[in-house]
């Protein structure tokens, strides 16, 4: 049996780095990277098969939400290899799911030298993790290839060890194939890790340098630091240093991960591990610094990563307008463990007070929101979300907009915005949709590529904007869920940007401006004001609804005086019916919002800024 | 002495009408085979029963009866006038108590309307609701609208003193011109008073399904105003002025009973499903007839449900009620808060600016029309 028990492997802080193997899984979300895992965690042993659940590590990120445990993310595993029969430490670093893909993948790349390609064979390999393959190449990581799943009846390992052949390199015979499930080829899997991927080098006896790649707060430790040793060595006794920041840090515990925390007496070269210093914020132990002795502190910090910035902003109202202290508390903690997560108090005349966030992508934004609102208990409006936009004046003044209701109203001499490199991949048939779609979001094509018969890889240049109000839905309906979509940011480039502001009996609401393409302003005032006109109830006069760029009206509705809000008959026993529904109606007018004059329901504003998409999701939940 | 108004739920009907969700029943739905003598006898017993408890709980002077329902006409004037005389015994009652009938212009003659007057009944209401017979078809309704001429020359020839008719406006398919027909051709009767009320689609009714199923559809609440505004002005030109949102009358032909309502004077309704206002507390009836009954012969109470008005609740009806009424609210009963909601509705026309000005809130017939939403605006 392969498998060492924990007693007898090689220990912490004292495991030679050539028995030492550190490697990563990139796989799409329900490609099987959970149960591949837990396969690994019953086959070396470190779980007990009385203890073993489904998706172990994944239930301990549950309860690391509810605050209770200390996230796994990196777990040591003890192997015999059943090639060579000697003892290694495979340490498996998790990529995270939970902020925008690109720049958390990073990091679990920069602590591993070999990556794991697991792709469903069923499915095939998704936009997103061919975007990470393709990091993982210019990190050059080993990729080890694996077709999972290979139990399913729909499997086609054939076609897709071709497509990963094609992408990697490498021959189709090369790709590994395994079942999660059944544990078929999960030692052979584990056998290869140990033959392909290269052992850690470092020199031990550097003063230390340490890469943090991942930073969680616990509430009852506090931030929990996750590290990959380079050189020297991290002692229990130490004090440490990061590098960035200067501050000391007294060490109150170091430990693996295996798969639940284990104190040791220090890391060495290659290991991988995690740090307690008693800090309450991660932004103190800030992820891509690097950790260094106190008293032997290194000249040379590692490369680390570019911080994340925000590239796509929107604000965050509270639909009971009392939560507001409570979403401040909840984004207060959220930040405890992301970084990346901005944000700002915001007031806006229609929606009350919220805030104005920041976040890396589409995908950091639902979840940010989503975890607000499960976590928290909190009902949530989002305004529709913006990029960032660089308007440069008349005067020569740069102004950087996040709202669009920082849009200047002074001469502009032009607008920059945030361009994409995107990748699409998708069954050959869409490729007409697909095209279409990205034209009319302003897309310019790269270029297409088949990964095999009938599966394309496309891709565009897009302007950022385009894509984070309902790009990715409507790319998904229009392919039958098929299609899926990467992007990362290239940079900024000139657009003729307008903004457009919708009117209200003259008075603009802030909730509904848009900074979008000039040849679209005019669709958008339209449907905008199109939409308003169906949802907002009349008033006792007339309300014109006006889309306007500057003082220039591009697009006009009216809502009609309402004539008739009464009835007619009021008889004896109608009075209590009717006093009853004064006071549900008293009610109901609490959650009127006031622009100007104008009384808007509360669900008006939410039904404006929802897209098609969250319209569906909606009926879908009620149904 | 204080006063109690009587009301007197008859709930029975020969045919259900098909926009109709009031507490009325064809003999045949109370019991099988029944009919109407059958079953109205011990029904009048039943309502006596009730009138000696109200007795106990409210002896006073009596201003006004009203017999509504279902279709009170349909029952034999002795029948009606035991209770009215059940009441006369108790109460102090004059020669000037307004003692109304709810009448179907099919289901009386002259000999009928003859046994009304000779029961006590001064003043009548028919249910005319259109002249249109395709708006008559539509709402279900059996009679035949050249009845109605003849049904109020008989109640003026037996001697009702003041008589009434009731009509409906925005039924699925009925343009203005319709309407306007309807109206002209009851004025033309020479009525002491009309009420005319807007159709509200009651769910469960006949009407709400065909309007679901989409087999017809409802004027919309534009067209609806014009009628208002049309019955208001045509009302007033023939001399019947406004005095209550849906209600119009010669000088001194005001329903009092109604007025007794929106004045949140005291009044006690007697049968199923009849409600009830005494000094601020509100109750309800059982609703089925013969649970009523079985409740009243068996010694218990027929109240189904009671509530004692809180302060805020009895504010709310002190906007609510009054402003339908042409008296309107007296500015110094409204808070500034009230007054400073309220003045908006003065420029837009909404509220007569010049009565405002004379500390009086009273709505111009574009108020009357959104009289609803003004109230929201005075009660927060």
């Amino acid at each position: 049996m392969p498998a060492i028990s924990l007693a007898k492997a090689p220990q912490p802080s004292a495991t030679d780095p050539a028995q030492i193997r550190n490697f990563c899984i990139i796989a799409h979300i329900d490609h099987g990277k959970s149960t591949l895992a837990d396969r690994m965690l019953g086959i070396t042993e470190v779980v007990d098969p009385r203890h073993m659940r489904e998706q172990y590590l994944d239930r301990m990120d549950i309860e690391r939400e509810r605050g209770i445990t200390i996230k796994s993310q990196a777990v040591r595993l003890p192997w015999r290899s059943g090639i060579d029969g000697k003892e290694y430490i495979l340490n498996m670093i998790d990529t995270p799911g939970h902020v925008d893909f690109t720049y958390e993948v990073s990091r679990s790349l920069a602590a591993s030298e070999g990556a794991i390609l697991l792709v469903d064979c069923a499915q095939g390999i998704e936009a997103q993790t061919l975007a990470n393959l393709y990091l993982a190449m210019e990190n050059n990581l080993k990729i080890i290839p694996v077709l999972n799943k290979i139990d399913l009846p729909a499997a086609q390992p054939e076609k897709f060890a071709a497509e990963l052949a094609k992408l990697i390199g490498c021959e189709p015979s090369d790709c590994l194939r395994v079942s999660g499930k059944t544990g078929e080829g999960v030692a052979e899997l584990l056998d290869q890790i140990v033959a392909q991927i290269p052992a850690p080098q470092g020199d031990a006896n550097a003063p230390a340098r340490a890469l943090i790649f991942d930073s969680v707060y616990d509430v009852y430790r506090g931030v929990v630091t996750y590290v990959r040793v380079i050189d020297g060595h991290l002692s229990a006794r130490d004090q440490i240093q990061m590098y960035s920041t200067g501050v000391r840090h007294e060490m109150l515990e170091v430990g693996v991960i295996s798969p639940e925390p284990v104190p040791s007496k220090g890391l060495g070269v290659g290991e991988v591990g995690y740090l307690i210093t008693g800090v309450k914020d991660v932004r103190q132990s800030r992820v891509g610094d690097t950790v260094t002795n106190y008293n032997n502190p290194t000249k040379h910090p590692l490369a680390g990563y570019k911080d994340p910035k925000p590239m796509v902003f929107s604000g965050l109202y509270p639909l009971d307008g009392a939560d507001y202290p409570l979403l401040r508390e909840a984004l207060d903690k959220l930040q405890l463990n992301d970084a990346a997560l901005v944000y700002e108090p915001e007031s806006s005349a229609a929606l009350g007070f919220g805030f104005r966030c920041g976040f890396l992508g589409l995908l950091h934004m639902e979840i940010v929101r989503e975890r607000l609102e499960r976590e928290s208990n909190l009902s949530l409006i989002s305004t529709a979300p913006n990029v960032v936009y660089n308007v440069m004046l008349d005067d020569g003044k740069a102004v950087i907009v996040t709202n669009p209701s920082e849009f200047p109203e002074g001469k502009i001499l032009s607008v920059e915005e945030p361009i994409v490199r995107s990748t699409i991949l998708a069954p050959s048939e869409f490729i007409g949709v697909i095209m279409e779609l990205c034209q009319q979001r302003r897309g310019v094509l790269l270029g297409m590529d088949y990964l095999s018969e009938d599966r394309v890889e496309i891709r565009y240049t897009l302007p950022l904007a385009e894509i984070v109000f309902d790009f990715f839905d409507k790319l998904k309906s229009s392919t039958r869920g098929y299609a899926s979509l990467d992007y990362e940011a290239i940079g900024d480039a000139e657009g003729d940007l307008v903004k457009v502001d919708i009117l209200l009996q003259g008075e603009a609401v802030d909730a509904f401006s848009a900074i979008v393409h000039r040849d679209k302003a005019y669709a958008y005032g339209l449907m905008m004001t199109g939409k308003l006109r169906e949802l907002i109830p009349r008033q006792q006069f007339e309300v014109p609804i006006q889309a306007a760029i500057g003082s220039r009206i591009i697009a006009r509705e009216n809502i009609r005086a309402i004539r008739k809000d009464v009835l007619a008959k009021c008889y004896g026993g109608d009075i209590s019916r009717k006093r009853k529904l004064l006071e549900k109606q008293k009610e109901g007018k609490k959650r009127m919002k006031m622009v100007g004059r104008v009384e808007v329901p509360q669900e008006a504003f939410i039904a404006a800024l929802a897209t098609d998409a969250d319209i569906e999701k909606a009926k879908a939940a009620r149904k | 002495m204080t006063e109690l108004s009587f009301y007197v739920h008859i709930p029975y009907c020969i045919k259900r009408c098909g926009y109709c969700d009031f507490n009325t029943y064809t003999p045949n739905e109370l019991k099988d085979g029944a009919s109407l003598e059958t079953v109205s006898g011990d029904y009048i017993d039943a309502v006596l029963k009730e009138i000696d408890s109200a007795y106990l709980e409210a002896p006073g002077k009596v201003p006004t009866i009203f017999f509504g329902g279902g279709t009170p006409s349909l029952l034999p004037g002795k029948d009606l006038g035991r209770v009215i005389s059940a009441i006369k015994q108790r109460w102090s009652v004059d020669d000037n108590c307004e003692i109304t009938l709810e009448a179907n212009p099919d289901s009386v003659d002259e000999n009928k309307l003859q046994s009304f007057r000779d029961a006590g009944f001064n003043r009548i209401s028919f249910g005319m609701q259109s002249a249109a017979p395709h708006v008559l078809a539509t709402l279900d309704r059996t009679h035949n609208p050249a009845n109605v001429e003849r049904a109020v020359r008989s109640a003026r020839n037996v001697g009702f003193s003041s008589i009434s008719v009731d009509l409906i406006y925005g039924t699925p398919g009925e343009t203005l011109e319709d309407w306007r027909a309807s109206v002209e051709s009851a004025l033309a009767l020479k009525v002491d008073h009309i009420s005319a009320y807007a159709l509200i689609v009651e769910s469960g009714t006949k009407l709400a399904g065909q309007i679901k199923r989409k087999d017809i559809s409802m004027p919309d609440d534009d067209l609806m105003a014009d009628m208002y505004l049309l019955v208001d002005s045509l009302a007033q030109e023939s001399g019947l002025s406004w005095y209550e949102l849906s209600n119009w009358s010669k000088p001194g032909h005001e329903s009092r009973h109604n007025i007794a309502y929106w004045k949140n004077a005291n009044w006690w309704g007697l049968g199923p499903g009849a409600h009830s206002h005494l000094d601020g507390v509100r109750w309800f009836n059982v609703k089925h007839p013969n649970v009523y009954k079985s409740s009243l012969f068996e010694g218990k109470s027929p109240i189904h449900e009671r509530e004692i008005l809180t302060p805020s609740q009895i504010a709310d009806e002190g906007i609510m009620l009054p402003i339908r009424m042409r008296e309107g609210i007296l500015r110094k009963n409204l808070s500034q808060v009230q007054q400073s909601n309220a003045e908006p509705y003065t420029r837009s026309g909404h509220i007569d600016l010049e009565k405002w000005g004379q500390g009086t809130l009273q709505l111009t017939p574009q108020g009357r029309l959104i009289a609803d939403r003004i109230v929201r605006e005075l009660v927060v």
